[in-house]
C-alpha cells in the first residue's frame, strides 16, 4: 500500500512518509519545549518572590532552547539530506477507539529552521526586554509569557501531527491575547486583545474543521499519514481540508479578510510586536500551508486562493502602510504585506515553499530589528508613537539609526542586503506559469516592492531625517511645525538594548546573502519541500530585476522627496480619497462592522427578543395559567369538615351510580 | 320477615347517619353519626350473611366494631382535646386547612 503510493508520488513526500526515529542527542528534542515551559511555570508559580532575577531566568531558557536547537541543527547537518526528517514519538496521548493520537516530535529542515529562528530572534527579544520593561512593575510576568510563547511556538513547529500542532496554535494564539493585552488598565489595551482572539478564534474554527475532515477521511491527523496519503482521496475532500487549513493561517497570519486585528495588536508592548507580531507567530500561517504542501498540490483550487489571498494582502498591506502616522502600525502593516509574500510563494507549488520559507527567516530578522529600533525610538521619545512629532533623530540615536536603516535597506530588496535574496526570487517565481497567472501575480509582487519601497522610505525619513518636529525646549517662538507637547529629550538606549538590534541587523545585512550561496537554503529544504526544478519565467530574468529595482528606487526617490527634502506637517493633511480609506486600514473594520458585528448583533438581539416572547412567554403564561387555575380551584376548599364530608358522600353516589347504571 | 324489610332498615339508618354527618355541627353529634353509619353497614354485613349461610359477614362486622372502638377512642380523645384547647366542640371552628 505504502510503496504503491509512494511511486505516484513526488521525492518529497515519498521521504516524509517513512521518517527516521530520533536516536541519540535528537531524542533530547523534547527539551526544547520542556526548557521554556518549565521557566514559565516557575515565573507564573513564583510570584513576587521572582521579581529580582525573574527575567535573566526567562533569557535562560529561552537561550538554553536555542543551544539546545543549535546542537540539532549541527547534528541533522551530520546525516545525509535523505535521512533528515526524524519522528520522536514521546507518548500516546489520545486512545480513543479508531484515534489514536500520539504526542510525537518531528524533526526536519524545516521544523528546524523553525525553531532557530524562534529561539534566536527571542532569545534577542528577551536581552531587549529586560531594559525596555526595566521600569514596569510587572516585567516577571512579561517574561513568563514570553517564556510559554517560545515554548508554544515550538510546540507548533515541532509537532509531528495536527491536532498537536492545534496545540501549539491556540498556544500562540492565548499568548498573543495575553501580551497585546499586557498592560489591560487601559482599555482600548484590552479591547485589542479581544478584537485579536476573536478574529484569531475564527481561524481557529477553520483548523478544527480541518481536523474532523481529516479524521473522517484517513482515520488519523499526524503528518505521515494525512500527507502521504493525500494522493489516494478526492479532490473535493483534499479542496475542501486545504480551504480550511487556509481559513485558519488568515487568522493567523492576519492575511486577507482576517487582517483587521493586526494593526490593533500593536497595542502590547514593542518587543511583543517584534516577536510574536512580526518575526514569528504570525508567520505560523506559512508554516501551516508549506507544511500541508502535498495536500494544496493535490488540490490546485485551494492552491489558487492561497495565492490569490496572498495577492491580495500584499498589496492591501502596502496600501495601509503607505499612509499610517504610528510608526509601530506602519511596520504592522508592513508585516502584513510581507506575509502577503510568503502566501503567494507558498501558494506557486513546490517552486515557492522554499523561497515563501527564505523570505519568512529574512523578514525574521529585519522585521524584528525594524520593531526593536521601533521600540527604540519610543524608548528615547517618551513612548511617542506618532512619526509626525519625530523627525531629524539620526543626530541624537546613532545606533539606532544605523540598525534601523540596514533593516530599512533589507526590507526593500536593495542587494545584497537579506531581503533582495529572498523577495526577488518570489517576485520571479511569480512570474513563473501560464495563461494569465503570471502577468497578474507578477505584477502584483512587482508592484508590491515599489510600494514597500516607499512606505517604508517614508518610515525612515520620517523618523531619522527631515526637520526636528518635536520640541526640544529650545526654539524661542514654538511655532506650527513643531508639536506642541512637552519637551523631549531624545537618547540613545542602553547597551543591553541595542546590542540585539545589532544582531539583528547584522542579520537582515548578510544572512540572506550567505544562506544563497550555492542555493544552500533550498537544499537545506529539499527534504520537506520537494526539489525545485529550474523554471524559466515568462520575462527574462535579468529585466525581472532590473524592474524590481527600478521600482525600489522610484518608491524610494518618492518617499525621500516628500519625506525628507520637503517639511512635514505635524498635523496630517486631510489627504485624498486614497489616503483617507488607508488610513482607516481601507475600512476594514467598517466593513467587518456592518457585514458581520452588525448583523450578529442584529441576531442576537432578535434571538433575545425571541427568547423574551416566545420561550418566556410560553413558560410565564404556563405558570399563570396554573396560578389562575389554582385561584379558582382554591375556592372549593373552604376548610370546613363538612363540605369535605358531603363532597365525598355526593362522590361515592355517584361512583355508585355509575356502576349500578352499567351493570343495567 | 324478608330480606327487603332488613335493606331498607340498613338504608334508612345510614341516610339518617350520613345527613347527621353532614349537617350537625357538634362534633360529638357528627361523630354519633358515624357509628350510625357504621352499624348500618354492619347490619347490611349480618343480614347477607344470615342469607347466604356464610359466616365471613358476620366476621367481617365484628371487625367494623373493634375498629369503630378504636376509632371512637381516638376520635373522643381528639374531640375533648379540641374542645380544651378552643372551647368549642364545633367543627366549623376546625378550619385551619385553609388559608
Amino acid at each position: 500500500m505504502t510503496s504503491s503510493i509512494a511511486t505516484h508520488l513526488p521525492a518529497a513526500v515519498a521521504m516524509a512518509s517513512a521518517p527516521a526515529s530520533a536516536d541519540g542527542f535528537l531524542a533530547l528534542a523534547w527539551l526544547l519545549v520542556a526548557l521554556p515551559l518549565a521557566g514559565s511555570a516557575i515565573l507564573l508559580l513564583a510570584g513576587r518572590r521572582a521579581d529580582p532575577w525573574g527575567h535573566w531566568l526567562g533569557v535562560f531558557a529561552s537561550a538554553a532552547s536555542f543551544v539546545v536547537g543549535l546542537v540539532m541543527l549541527i547534528v541533522v547537518l551530520g546525516r545525509g539530506s535523505g535521512d533528515r526528517v526524524v519522528d520522536l514519538r514521546l507518548f500516546r496521548w489520545l486512545p480513543a477507539g479508531h484515534l489514536n493520537v500520539d504526542v510525537g516530535l518531528r524533526i526536519d529542515p524545516l521544523s528546524l529552521t523553525f525553531v532557530l529562528l524562534v529561539t534566536f530572534v527571542g532569545t534577542l527579544i528577551h536581552v531587549y526586554s529586560v531594559a525596555y520593561m526595566e521600569h514596569d512593575g510587572d516585567r516577571r510576568r512579561f517574561f513568563a509569557f514570553l517564556n510559554l510563547f517560545v515554548a508554544a511556538m515550538l510546540l507548533l513547529v515541532l509537532a509531528d501531527s495536527f491536532l498537536l500542532l492545534f496545540v501549539g496554535w491556540e498556544g500562540v494564539g492565548l499568548v498573543s491575547y495575553l501580551l497585546i493585552g499586557f498592560w489591560f488598565q487601559h482599555t482600548p489595551n484590552a479591547v485589542a486583545a479581544k478584537k485579536a482572539f476573536i478574529a484569531n478564534r475564527i481561524g481557529d474554527m477553520g483548523l478544527l474543521i480541518a481536523l474532523m475532515i481529516m479524521f473522517a477521511t484517513y482515520g488519523a491527523v499526524d503528518f505521515s499519514t494525512v500527507l502521504g496519503g493525500a494522493a489516494g482521496v478526492s479532490e473535493g475532500t483534499l479542496t475542501a481540508i486545504g480551504l480550511m487549513l487556509l481559513l485558519a493561517a488568515c487568522g493567523k497570519s492576519a492575511q486577507f479578510p482576517l487582517q483587521s486585528w493586526l494593526g490593533d495588536a500593536m497595542a502590547g508592548p514593542t518587543p511583543v510586536s517584534a516577536l510574536i507580531h512580526a518575526a514569528t507567530m504570525v508567520t505560523a500561517g506559512v508554516y501551516l500551508v508549506v507544511r500541508a504542501g502535498p495536500i494544496y498540490e493535490a488540490a490546485p483550487t485551494a492552491q489558487l486562493v492561497v495565492v490569490i489571498v496572498g495577492a491580495i494582502t500584499l498589496l492591501f498591506g502596502a496600501v495601509i502602510g503607505c499612509a499610517k502616522d504610528d510608526i509601530k502600525k506602519a511596520l504592522a502593516a508592513s508585516t502584513m504585506s510581507q506575509i502577503g509574500y510568503m502566501f503567494l510563494a507558498a501558494g506557486l507549488g513546490p517552486i515557492g515553499y522554499a523561497f515563501a520559507i527564505f523570505q519568512l527567516v529574512t523578514h525574521g530578522f529585519f522585521k524584528a530589528g525594524l520593531f526593536l529600533g521601533a521600540g527604540s525610538v519610543m524608548h528615547g521619545m517618551d513612548e511617542q508613537v506618532d512619526m509626525r512629532n519625530f523627525g531629524g533623530l539620526h543626530r541624537y540615536m546613532r545606533i539606532t539609526w544605523i540598525t534601523f536603516g540596514l533593516g530599512w535597506l533589507a526590507i526593500l530588496g536593495v542587494p545584497p542586503f537579506s531581503g533582495f535574496w529572498s523577495k526577488d526570487k518570489i517576485i520571479e517565481a511569480a512570474f513563473v506559469g501560464e495563461g494569465w497567472r503570471p502577468w497578474v501575480f507578477g505584477s502584483v509582487a512587482l508592484l508590491g516592492a515599489g510600494l514597500t519601497a516607499f512606505y517604508m522610505s517614508r518610515v525612515f525619513f520620517m523618523t531619522f531625517h527631515g526637520e526636528k518636529r518635536w520640541n526640544d525646549g529650545h526654539s524661542a517662538t514654538p511655532d506650527t511645525t513643531i508639536a506642541r507637547s512637552a519637551v523631549q529629550h531624545p537618547h540613545e538606549s542602553p547597551r543591553l538594548m541595542t546590542w540585539p538590534m545589532i544582531v539583528l541587523a547584522a542579520g537582515s545585512v548578510a544572512l540572506g546573502g550567505l544562506l544563497s550561496i550555492g542555493g544552500a537554503f533550498t537544499s537545506w529544504l529539499e527534504p520537506v519541500t520537494g526539489g525545485v526544478e529550474e523554471h524559466v519565467p515568462v520575462l527574462p530574468v535579468w529585466l525581472l530585476i532590473t524592474l524590481t529595482l527600478g521600482l525600489v528606487v522610484a518608491g524610494l526617490w518618492l518617499a525621500w522627496r516628500q519625506y525628507s527634502q520637503a517639511p512635514v506637517p505635524v498635523v496630517a493633511p486631510a489627504g485624498s480619497v486614497l489616503t483617507r480609506a488607508a488610513r482607516k486600514d481601507l475600512y476594514q473594520d467598517g466593513v467587518n462592522d456592518g457585514l458581520l458585528v452588525q448583523p450578529g448583533q442584529y441576531l442576537t438581539r432578535s434571538l433575545v427578543y425571541g427568547d423574551r416572547a416566545v420561550i418566556d412567554g410560553a413558560v410565564g403564561g404556563l405558570g399563570r395559567v396554573m396560578v389562575r387555575l389554582g385561584e379558582a380551584t382554591r375556592r372549593w376548599q373552604t376548610g370546613y369538615v363538612r363540605s369535605y364530608a358531603a363532597t365525598m358522600t355526593i362522590g361515592v353516589v355517584a361512583l355508585v351510580a355509575v356502576v349500578l347504571a352499567t351493570q343495567i | 320477615m324478608s330480606l327487603t324489610n332488613y335493606l331498607v332498615l340498613a338504608s334508612i339508618l345510614f341516610a339518617i347517619g350520613a345527613t347527621t354527618v353532614l349537617l350537625r355541627r357538634n362534633a360529638i353529634v357528627v361523630f354519633m353519626g358515624v357509628e350510625l353509619m357504621l352499624n348500618a353497614a354492619n347490619l347490611m354485613l349480618v343480614t347477607f350473611a344470615r342469607i347466604h349461610g356464610d359466616l365471613s359477614g358476620q366476621v367481617m362486622a365484628f371487625f367494623v366494631m373493634v375498629v369503630a372502638a378504636a376509632e371512637v377512642v381516638i376520635g373522643l380523645a381528639i374531640i375533648v382535646q379540641i374542645f380544651r384547647t378552643r372551647r368549642s366542640a364545633s367543627v366549623d371552628d376546625v378550619n385551619l386547612l385553609k388559608s
